[in-house]
């Protein structure tokens, strides 16, 4: 079964549509980059995932539940929305860590939030809190920031933020972990320190929806990619189809344009 | 100068009097305005349309009158239209008169200045709370609140040493603050009569005062330094 399944998304601001019915599945541990240029509907795309668009139209769902359907208002009640939202990661373009928290406080603050929500929070306090501390810890030295833990957010490079807020994303154990154009913001050597972590990633079978203009690494990395132009998938494939051969000739325009000085 | 050191413990007592009743008009106003000032704040951020429009207009009506001028309505018009002066004739009823006013006009100011650091703060900070499952609640409490109070410190700070100041005009209603202790010498209070420089001392007190406010408030915004 697949883990994520996304059907006909629809979804237009205004006048403008910008998503025009997209639909893609995903199995377990597969990496699925999506490429188009700037106003394709890429981002959008992943903000629906994430719900932080509501779609117009289409239905996603994880591991077979039905997390939206745009048919039915009983999936779209604001209060499940939060609990939804977590089966899935957002690494942002701009990292958007908390300035006034240490990377350590930014990956553990939302987990110790949510343990409170847990039955037995009163009594297990202590022990929840160390283990989130914990596993925040063993994230941070995987991402390779064992000595930057401390560090407020502004002491660290970009590349070493994003690192801390792909650790944030990951504390949380999403079933999908989502990276809206992560090293965008990034100059090109940073740009390799926080793709060789996202390759890491892959290595470990974390099923991933990457989002970006770095080529070489999409299809290094991918299982899928998938080519959006004016809000629909034009071309979708294994890498060495849509990057290697593209059949399409709005997906080899759009791809000359990166080998062209 | 033999007179004036002549008068000065009698003086100096009378204006201490005075000014504690000014203290505590000002620690009265901050400790109402402060958080009135934020549900003002979120009145006129509503998406509710005839909220934000209402809110909007009668921080417009308060920031557009002159305090003195609301000072007087608050305290003088219940007694005219109700025929009933429920502030009553002591010096409490005309602290309380005071005390509304005040915070209902430094309420409305701080809500704009509230309102400015609230939406300053990028969408990005919400939004990266919302993906990790917080609470809206969480994300003002855990989140936002810190970045905002720190980029509002220093406008804040204006506001503050100004309202030192304007608890002056609470003199009109004729609250026992130091203005008006200083005055009585004008007219004659505890055997001292015709006297004016009781009343330019009263500077030293103030200026003392937004001294201390001050240094309070640098340290505040130090303490936020630590983070960007």
């Amino acid at each position: 079964m697949a883990i994520l399944d996304v059907k006909n998304i629809h979804k237009s601001f205004g006048r403008t549509e910008v998503l025009k019915g997209i639909s893609f599945s995903l199995e377990k541990g597969q990496v699925v980059s999506v490429i188009g240029s700037s106003g394709s509907g890429k981002t959008t795309l992943l903000r629906c995932l994430n719900f932080l668009e509501t779609p117009d139209g289409g239905s996603i769902a994880v591991n077979g539940e039905t997390l939206f359907d745009a048919a039915e208002p009983a999936t779209q009640r604001e209060a499940d929305i939060r609990r939804k939202r977590l089966h899935f990661g957002l690494v942002f373009q701009s990292f958007n860590l908390f300035p006034q928290y240490t990377a350590l406080e930014n990956v553990t603050l939302a987990g110790k939030l949510l343990a409170k929500e847990e039955p037995d929070y009163k009594t297990r306090k202590k022990e929840l809190f160390a283990q989130i501390d914990g596993e925040a810890r063993a994230l941070l030295a995987q991402m390779g920031l064992s000595d930057r833990m401390d560090n407020y957010p502004h002491q660290l490079s970009g590349g070493q933020q994003q690192r801390v807020a792909i650790a944030r994303a990951l504390a949380l154990r999403p079933d999908i972990l989502c990276f809206d154009e992560p090293t965008s913001a990034l100059d090109p050597e940073l740009t390799q320190e926080v793709l060789r972590v996202i390759r890491q990633l892959a290595d470990r079978q974390t099923t991933m929806v990457i989002v970006t203009h770095e080529m070489a690494f999409a299809r290094d990395v991918s299982t899928h990619v998938l080519f959006m132009d004016g809000g629909v998938v034009v071309e979708s494939g294994p890498p060495e189809q849509v990057i290697g051969a593209p059949s399409q000739e709005r997906t080899r325009r759009f791809l000359e344009s990166f080998t062209r000085p | 100068m033999d007179l004036i050191l002549q008068q000065m413990p009698t003086v100096l007592k009378a204006l201490n009097v005075g000014f504690l009743q000014t203290l505590k008009l000002f620690v009265a106003t901050g400790l109402g305005a402060f958080p009135l000032g934020l549900v003002i704040a979120f009145g006129s951020m509503s998406r509710f349309k005839p909220l934000s429009l209402l809110t909007r207009f009668v921080v417009w009506v308060v920031r557009g009158t002159p305090l003195m001028i609301q000072l007087l309505i608050i305290y003088y018009f219940p007694g005219m239209v109700l025929k009933n002066n429920i502030w009553g004739s002591g010096e409490a009823g005309r602290f309380l008169a005071s005390a509304i006013a005040f915070i209902f006009n430094y309420a409305c100011y701080f809500s704009e200045i509230y309102r400015g650091g609230i939406q300053s703060i990028p969408r990005g900070q919400q939004e990266a709370g919302m993906v990790l499952g917080m609470t809206r609640s969480q994300i003002f409490f855990r989140v936002t609140l810190l970045q905002v109070i720190k980029r509002i410190v220093p406008p804040m700070s204006n506001e503050i040493i100004t309202l030192v100041k304007d608890t002056a005009l609470a003199r009109i209603i004729a609250l026992q603050e130091i203005i008006w202790a200083g005055q009585s010498f004008l007219k004659g209070s505890h055997g001292i009569a015709g006297a004016i420089w009781p009343l330019f001392f009263t500077a030293v007190y103030y200026l003392a005062f937004t001294g201390v406010v001050t240094l309070v408030l640098g340290r505040l915004e130090k303490r936020l330094d630590y983070f960007r």
